[in-house]
């Protein structure tokens, strides 16, 4: 069947395009301007200097340690997430007890969970465990609060392996692990990636718990840098605008090399 | 992968068979993982959400500033919650912005999901470029929004027809205009994708048959193409109530909850109440109002998206 182009539609396509890429556009523009050149020149017109001295400014005003320590709580995070994850998918796909399908009722649950209602308890914990301004106690409630959904996904994934390959396994006399280690796992590869991907963006961009369980320069992660940076020096809008560049920069490059882990990570649940 | 998971086998072992049901509805129980391995997820999740939970019960009835031990005060902050205006007015607002959001977002994502699931080769090179926001977290969005609404170096500047005279997060109405729209800028890419998967899977045939009895395209995005997106628009829509309740650091970082209280919602009220007038009962107790409407949304999202049909369904496979 021939389709014949949607005029109507695609002009109304170009017109979102613009409300997308122009700020795009302005953010980037701005970051390789001078600060004269872009105050005097306006966001919205072409460059007229070019000059990559506000990334210098971004790195060196602090936001190569912020990265570093972003990319600690990111690197613990999927990890505890692949960690236990994993098993407790097994155990909800494949257990016939009964305390499996009740934590699963309870993880569905969890997802209604919201950061925001337990950060006062979470402070509270991390503050008596003695984890406040430490970036452990960043990583721990962040990997908690990420796994319904991860739980969710990879269950997803683990029932798809169909039960003749479990009898065949048990069969041949292999305990839960032994199935677990040479069947669940490598075809789960699917949905271990999305878990992984879905848990470091949730690291990435993680805001409220850095933001209320710490506070020195030394703990600060990518996302708080900004806003301080941007509190500070609100003015110097091409040094900051740099800095915003900077922090999409990894999750640019996840998204070139493995485009489908990505989209499948960012839509979480939602996607299912 | 392995070395990391390897120190589960030894209790998987001791429970495995042992805790395992009697095989009741086809497969044998031989070699089944027991709920042990389920264990240490629960009680890691138990300890940083569920007993949190519990702990904003209790702190709701105490009076703590974070120092020394919280004392019991009875119902004393909720007493003063009914009576905070600010806490009457945030939940209004928070109920605006998710109405506005959902109204804004919905239509938008349908049809720029529906047109971007055809298989063009413009669609998917536009499709590209839409999807870029999502790329940048909620900080770093809100920080590129300030930076771009700033009154002396920022877009007003140069379009004072749309802006006037540049202060646009000055008043409420602009403020609150603003939050929208970057809402709306940052999460239309994410359910555009939603709509764009859900057109995909759209039968081809039901076109083919409308068309042969002579439907134009209004007529089948009408007939064919919203019902078929049904599910898709409720999840969809709960995802936004849920995300529009929980909205956080587009209002810290844009407006600071003003001018005045303006956009203070609840979730920036509960943050303000604990964490900078250190007053911990009261957040805690609008944390709980939270917890409330949310658990109550999402026993809508867990019977509406089929997520417990899918665990009976296929239980103990």
């Amino acid at each position: 069947m021939k389709t014949r182009p949607n005029y109507l539609a695609g002009i109304g396509a170009f017109i979102w395009l613009a409300i997308v890429a122009v700020p795009l556009y302005v953010m980037l523009s701005a970051t390789f301007q001078t600060r004269a050149g872009f105050g005097d020149n306006g966001p919205l017109s072409l460059p007229t200097t070019f000059t990559l001295q506000n990334y210098v400014d971004a790195v060196t005003s602090g936001f190569g340690l912020y990265f570093l320590n972003t990319v600690i709580v990111t690197v613990g995070v999927v990890g505890l997430v692949l960690l236990l994850v994993p098993p407790l998918s097994y155990a909800i796909v494949r257990s016939q007890s009964r305390a499996a399908s009740a934590i699963f009722r309870l993880f569905l649950l969890g997802l209604a969970i919201p950061a925001q209602a337990v950060i006062v308890p979470v402070f509270y914990l991390i503050n008596t465990v003695g984890l406040y301004d430490n970036l452990l106690g960043v990583i721990l409630p962040t990997a908690a609060f990420a796994l319904p959904i991860c739980t969710i996904i990879l269950s997803g994934t683990m029932r798809d392996i169909t039960p003749e390959l479990y009898e065949a396994m048990a069969m041949d006399g292999a305990t839960p692990a032994r199935s677990f280690l040479r069947l669940v796992l490598p075809l789960s590869k699917g949905g271990l990636s999305t878990i992984a991907v879905f848990s470091a963006l949730q690291a990435w961009n993680g805001f409220l718990f850095p933001l209320i369980l710490t506070q020195s320069e030394s703990t600060r992660v990518v996302t708080l840098g900004l806003f301080n940076f941007q509190t500070q020096f609100g003015i110097n809008i091409p040094g900051l605008l740099a800095a915003v560049t900077l922090s999409m920069v990894p999750v640019l490059l996840v998204y070139l090399f493995a485009r489908r882990a990505l989209v499948q990570g960012l839509m979480g649940a939602g996607g299912k | 992968m392995t070395t990391t998971l390897a120190p589960r086998r030894r209790p998987a072992r001791q429970g495995g068979p042992t805790k395992g049901r009697p095989a009741s509805r086809g497969g044998s129980s031989v070699g089944r993982p027991g709920f042990v391995w389920a264990l240490p997820a629960s009680i890691f999740f138990a300890l940083f959400a569920l007993v949190p939970l519990l702990a904003v019960a209790v702190l709701s009835f105490t009076s703590w500033s974070g120092l020394g031990d919280p004392k019991f005060v009875g119902l004393k902050n909720w007493e003063a919650l009914f009576e905070d205006p600010v806490m009457l007015q945030s939940l209004w607002l928070s109920l605006l912005f998710i109405v506005l959001g959902i109204v804004t977002q919905t239509p938008l994502s349908i049809l720029l999901g529906v047109w971007a699931a055809g298989n063009q080769r413009n669609r998917a090179i536009l499709s590209a470029i839409y999807f870029v926001p999502l790329l940048l977290s909620s900080a770093a969005i809100s920080v590129l929004w300030r930076a771009l609404l700033d009154p002396n170096f920022g877009l007003p500047g140069q379009m004072s027809w749309l802006f006037g005279d540049g202060n646009v997060l000055g008043t409420q109405t602009g403020a609150i205009a603003v939050l929208i729209f970057v809402g709306m800028w940052q999460f239309t890419p994410f359910h555009t994708l939603i709509y764009q998967g859900a057109a995909r899977q759209i039968p081809p045939v039901l076109y083919q048959a409308a068309s042969i009895d002579g439907a134009g395209t209004v007529r089948q995005f009408f007939s064919i193409t919203l019902p078929q997106l049904k599910n898709s628009i409720i999840t969809s829509v709960i995802l936004m109530v849920v995300g529009g309740l929980t909205t956080f650091e587009t209002v810290l970082i844009l407006t600071n909850g003003g001018p005045g209280t303006g956009t203070t919602i609840t979730a920036f009220h509960m943050y303000q109440e604990a964490f900078r007038r250190f007053d911990f009962g009261t957040g805690s107790a609008i944390a709980l109002v939270l917890v409330v409407i949310s658990t109550v949304i999402s026993f809508a999202v867990v019977r509406l998206s089929g997520y417990d049909k899918m665990r009976s369904s296929l239980e103990g496979l």
